[in-house]
């Protein structure tokens, strides 16, 4: 098995990984699901403050969504690498795998698929529950999908670097919210664009490239963080 | 002594100590003359604003502070990465000390100009991009300072810190981007007044004294700071006892 992860093809050991990610997230679903569920709950407490009031609800959605989508990000990358650092498999990870950022990028992808994706797709939902425009519902999941991979991403960063902390729950938000502010202005901005009738794809075309460029630097900067947690 | 060899040096602190105490004073002095030159020059020669009139006159404290709070991050960026590439201990003295000093350039920046904009935009806070690129800096300093308080061990501490601060200068072009686009998506940019081109030299020059002054200041901060750190961390090596003992006799 050891020989196995340290001579497998990048290919294998991505598939591999991904599939013992996702095995693990099917396995211990419910906390997997518990940021979806915290998404739907801030979203009923927004219009519950907001007194139901459909127009001023269908005003701020666009903002409501993007930043709860950002906040239930960031309330799941805690776990990300938490259970695999306590009971070592993080460690024998970063002894063995080689290149060791396929591993991580299966980890990402797995994380991602449960936020990003998931909320992508429920994001019809929330919309609904917000009196978003439906002219404007193709933008949201859009922007969502094109925007959710750098939150994964550079949030992984946080999250390694965090790991080994006590308390990193706090700190963890005070390191990556602040990255998180391009991804939230060109996401919300897109759907309020949409809702006024106007061109949208400007900032489609920059969340992309926020994705890719999080995706090209992303894993190496997990990479060198999580062997300076593992240090201590 | 060639570049590299300089290079080489500056991985021994103690090297550093010795040669930093004269650059500490120069810097210092340099500083001392060039923002009393400025302020005064700024203050009371330069003309007033025709249409702000005085009130225009915190620039020589706002604009050197804004610039300083973004060139401090860009030297820990550098430092971040000396510090991941050679794991030079100077590296990580450098982004250890220049983290308070950033924040406090960034708070002043953001307090000056809050004290600004009471009279010229008429609020003490206004979502301009400056402003609101400015605070997102001021929280990534903090990110910094919190993330080196949380971390117990001091050398894995300076290298997480590194991560990070290489991560934030990769993200502050994007950052400062994308909130001037999201500026020029609510509003025109009505409140610039500081970016007129024809700002004549008797009003710009004073700036320029006190922007190199700030610098100075800067540096003999660095300096001092980076010699106090060293005689710390280090206290416990013999050179560091002989220089104690031999400074009490």
């Amino acid at each position: 098995m050891n020989g196995g992860l340290a001579t497998a093809k990048p290919g294998t050991l991505f598939i591999a990984q991904l599939r013992r990610e996702l095995t693990s997230i099917l396995r211990s679903l419910a906390e997997a699901l518990n940021p979806l569920v915290f998404l739907f709950l801030a979203i009923t407490l927004f219009a519950l403050g907001a007194g139901g009031d459909p127009e001023t609800l269908g005003a701020y959605a666009p903002a409501i969504i993007w930043v709860l989508v950002l906040l239930a990000n960031q309330l799941s990358l805690e776990a990300m690498f938490r259970r695999d650092f306590e009971d070592g498999t993080l460690e024998q990870l970063l002894l063995l795998a080689r290149p060791l950022f396929i591993p991580i990028l299966a980890k990402v992808c797995a994380q991602w698929c449960v936020t990003g994706l998931a909320m992508t797709l429920l994001s019809p939902i929330a919309a609904m529950m917000l009196y978003l425009p439906l002219d404007a519902l193709g933008v949201t999941m859009l922007t969502l999908l094109t925007g959710s991979p750098a939150i994964t991403l550079i949030g992984a960063v946080g999250a390694a670097l965090t790991v080994g902390l006590r308390r990193g729950g706090v700190l963890l938000a005070l390191l990556v919210l602040p990255l998180f502010v391009p991804t939230l202005i060109f996401g919300a901005g897109a759907i309020m664009q949409a809702v006024a009738g106007m061109g949208t794809s400007a900032q489609i075309y920059w969340l992309m490239a926020i994705s890719m460029l999080s995706l090209t630097i992303g894993p190496f900067a997990v990479q060198a963080a999580l062997r300076i947690s593992l240090e201590q | 002594m060639t570049l590299k060899e300089f290079w080489h040096r500056l991985g021994s602190p103690r090297w550093f100590y010795q040669i930093s105490g004269h650059f500490g004073w120069a810097f210092g002095a340099l500083a001392l003359g060039l923002l009393v030159i400025g302020t005064f020059w700024g203050l009371a020669v330069a003309p007033p604003d025709y249409q702000q009139g005085n009130s225009f006159r915190i620039i020589y404290v706002h604009v050197p502070s804004a610039i300083l709070a973004q060139s401090a991050y860009m030297l820990m960026g550098a430092a971040g990465l000396v510090l991941l590439v050679w794991r030079m201990k100077l590296a990580d003295m450098v982004l250890a000390t220049t983290v308070p000093f950033g924040m406090s350039m960034t708070a002043l920046a953001l307090f000056t100009g809050a004290v600004w904009g009471k009279p010229t935009w008429g609020a003490w806070w206004v979502w301009d991009a400056r402003t609101t690129s400015m605070l997102v800096l001021l929280f990534l300093y903090i990110g910094l300072y919190a993330l080196r308080q949380a971390v117990p061990r001091q050398e894995t501490a300076g290298r997480a810190c590194a991560v990070l601060a290489v991560v934030g200068v990769v993200n502050i072009p994007i950052i400062k981007y994308s909130v001037d686009w999201w500026l020029t998506l609510h509003q025109g940019a009505t409140f610039k007044l500081t970016e007129s081109p024809s700002m004549p030299p008797e009003m710009w020059l004073p700036l320029l004294v006190n922007v190199l002054g700030f610098y100075c200041f800067f540096g003999a901060n660095l300096v001092g700071r980076l010699r106090l750190e060293i005689l710390r961390r280090e206290h416990g090596t013999a050179w560091v006892q002989e220089l104690m003992a031999g400074g009490r006799t």
